[in-house]
């Protein structure tokens, strides 16, 4: 089976389980005086579950015809692109999210930027650290002192 | 009007919106020429620094600034890397690389300029001339029809999504819908589908969407296949200047491609790229015999077509937002969801309640298009340099501002979490071949479209508003046909191609 109707099927599950809510479980909350309502909070969502599993059914059994052409990068051949680069830096940006708060934004951003080189391959180090100290106290100084938003710079022990 | 004209000649004209549109200008020619980051990443990128300005009208100029810019940077890198940072340049490249090639890459970038700014302009005329006269029909809609308004938006979008995708922009829209009821309702108070999860309470984002649905999916192509990363060889861009003869060729189809594109960046869901593959196919086929054999290897009408077309359209996909709030293009989308949290409603009443917001983007759009054409066009030369960046650098760079876009908006980590979450989705939603802008329409559609849904029901007790009022039944008709038509048609097709005989 081709990957867009695996994701045709994901969504059909995520569209039975909003629907399963919207038509069974949502209005047994709902106070005496709303039920004279004409329009409650489920019956947009009713309507849209409707329309989801239509719409992914369609495309999980093949009823709209397309032609078949290869998109940018071809899934099936996953393993020739850098997926493991790829993948490093969604840890990466995980760990820098984690990061953020108890480790203060200029030491994160630095390491974020400076790791992100590293594994895209540079290794003039000599250039790459000042960049990303620079970018990082650059984008510090905009956000904190032109825009006014607070992002702590320091970890929080160093009294920042 | 005249006087609407003037607000917005005095509003445009202050040294702070003069300032955000020549900053909007530089900084989207800058991104938009960097292949992969298209005007919807770049304005994600940009709307927390808009939002956090206060003031509307500087925060939209700002905005449109960087929408031109990037369409403009765009073609910049179509014509000298042929690889175009933005689908709405795919067809500038027909004509403009073998123009490179040929060694006139700066008669290519004048032309382009040039046509980008007629385009631009002319389309700014005709939004002055046609957004009053719709608002003025706008104000008679009630809710109703303002429902089956954006119904018709909605499914206009899944019909242009071309053949075999109109499922697939279909379910993309509901999913945006769906995850537009997650949270608490201004209706029902009542939050809805949240899972018991507090965070979730105020429902999902719009800029970690944005972001997560645009930036990092184009983002992670980067770094997955660095072939399309084409490196600049910066070879010197010389010799800006066209001749005379030149000027007199294009001028006629610069003229038919600004109306044609305008138009065709009204309808939602056409915008700047079908604008400019159609102005390109026009203006070859119009041509004469001699001139139709030079398109493809280095025709200056050519470029001139798609390059008027695709400004034209990006103007003309203000008409439905600024008149009917209803966004026709992604990019629009997110327009009008930066204009939500800054406290503007987009609609008919906009003209009447905030003339100064109205007429001062309008204003700003002639004054970007200058700034383009004066300002950016000399830089060129230098800001092309960006092109030779090393994308070890340029990578993680880009990731760090997604990064910073959603975070800042929030101030919230979960958010960045989230935002990785629904990048990856995204991707593998890009991957199977999923159009991704429907979905970011229907999220930011859907608060509105079940507000005016509820009303209408609220007012008529009942769904009897659907055969009672026949604006409304008329355009439900129509986004049905819309949504129908296009299958069927292929149907046909496929049907007569195997050689079966058709029913009628």
């Amino acid at each position: 089976m081709a990957l867009d109707r695996w994701i045709a099927l994901v969504l059909l599950s995520i569209c039975l389980a909003y629907g399963y809510t919207a038509w069974f479980t949502m209005d047994s909350g709902l106070a005496p005086f709303m039920k004279r309502n004409p329009i409650w909070p489920s019956t947009f969502p009713k309507v849209l579950s409707v329309l989801g599993v239509i719409a992914s059914c369609i495309i999980l059994f093949g009823l709209e015809k397309s032609a078949e052409k290869t998109a940018e990068i071809d899934y099936r051949r996953l393993g020739d692109y850098h997926l493991g680069q790829a993948l490093l830096l969604l840890a990466l940006m995980v760990v820098y999210a984690l990061c953020l708060r108890p480790v203060g934004f200029l030491l994160s951003t630095t390491g974020f930027l400076f790791l992100g080189g590293a594994i895209l391959g540079e290794r003039k180090w000599y250039i790459l650290m000042p960049v990303a100290v620079c970018a990082a106290l650059v984008v510090w100084y905009l956000v904190q002192q032109v825009l006014g938003i607070y992002m702590r710079p320091l970890p929080g022990f160093w009294g920042a | 009007m005249l006087e609407g004209l003037l607000i917005g000649l005095q509003t445009a004209l202050s040294m702070q919106n003069l300032l955000m549109v020549i900053g909007g200008c530089l900084i989207g020619t800058f991104i938009g020429m960097l292949p992969g980051l298209g005007p919807m990443s770049i304005i994600a990128i940009m709307i927390p620094v808009a939002i956090s300005m206060g003031d509307p009208s500087a925060a939209l100029i700002l905005l449109a600034g960087v929408y031109y810019g990037a369409i403009f940077g765009g073609s910049t890198s179509s014509i000298l890397l042929n690889a175009p940072g933005v689908a709405g340049t795919v067809a500038s490249s027909f004509d403009g690389y073998p123009m490179a090639k040929q060694g006139k890459a700066g008669k290519a970038l004048t032309i382009a300029a040039v046509a980008s700014f007629a385009g631009g302009t002319i389309g700014a005329l005709l939004l002055m001339v046609f957004a009053p006269a719709l608002s003025s029909v706008a104000l008679l809609f009630h809710s109703a029809e303002y429902f089956a308004l954006m119904v018709v938006g909605l499914s206009a979008i899944a019909a242009f999504a071309g053949t075999g995708q109109v499922a697939k922009a279909m379910l993309m829209t509901t999913l945006g819908l769906i995850m537009a009821t997650v949270g608490e309702g201004a209706l029902f108070n009542l939050p809805r589908f949240t899972m018991g999860i507090m965070d979730l309470q105020s429902g999902f984002g719009f800029i970690t969407l944005a972001m997560a649905m645009f930036a990092l999916p184009e983002a992670l192509f980067l770094v997955l296949s660095p072939k399309t990363t084409q490196q600049g060889d910066g070879e010197a861009i010389k010799d800006l200047r066209i001749t005379g003869t030149e000027a007199r060729a294009i001028a006629p189809v610069i003229g038919r491609q600004s109306v044609q594109g305008f138009f065709i960046g009204v309808l939602p869901g056409a915008g700047a790229t079908i604008a400019s593959f159609l102005g390109y196919a026009v203006e070859r086929n119009i041509a004469p015999k001699h001139e139709q054999e030079e398109f493809g290897k280095g025709s200056i009408k050519g470029l001139a077509a798609p390059e008027t077309a695709n400004n034209a359209a990006c103007t003309g996909s203000f008409v439905p937002l600024l008149t009917l709030g209803i966004p026709g293009s992604g990019t629009t989308a997110i327009l009008l969801g930066a204009l939500i949290a800054l406290n503007v409603t987009p609609g008919p009443r906009l003209m009447i309640d905030q003339p100064e917001v109205f007429w001062a983007v309008i204003m700003s759009m002639f004054i970007g298009n200058l700034v383009l054409l004066v300002l950016n066009l000399p830089l060129i030369p230098y800001i092309a340099k960006v092109l030779s960046v090393p994308r070890t650098y340029l990578i993680p760079f880009i990731l760090f501002f997604t990064l910073m876009g959603a975070y800042i908006g929030q101030n919230n980590a979960t958010e960045l979490l989230l935002l990785v979450g629904f990048g990856v989705c995204a991707t593998a939603l890009r991957f199977a071949d999923y159009p991704l802008a429907p979905l970011l329409i229907g999220f930011i559609l859907g608060g509105m479209l079940e507000d005016n849904f509820s009303r209408s029901m609220q007012l008529f007790d009942g769904p009897s508003f659907i055969w009672e009022r026949p604006i409304t039944l008329g355009l439900l008709v129509l986004a049905v046909l819309l949504v129908v038509l296009p299958s069927y048609r292929a149907r046909r097709a496929r049907l007569r191609m195997r050689g079966v005989a058709d029913g009628d």
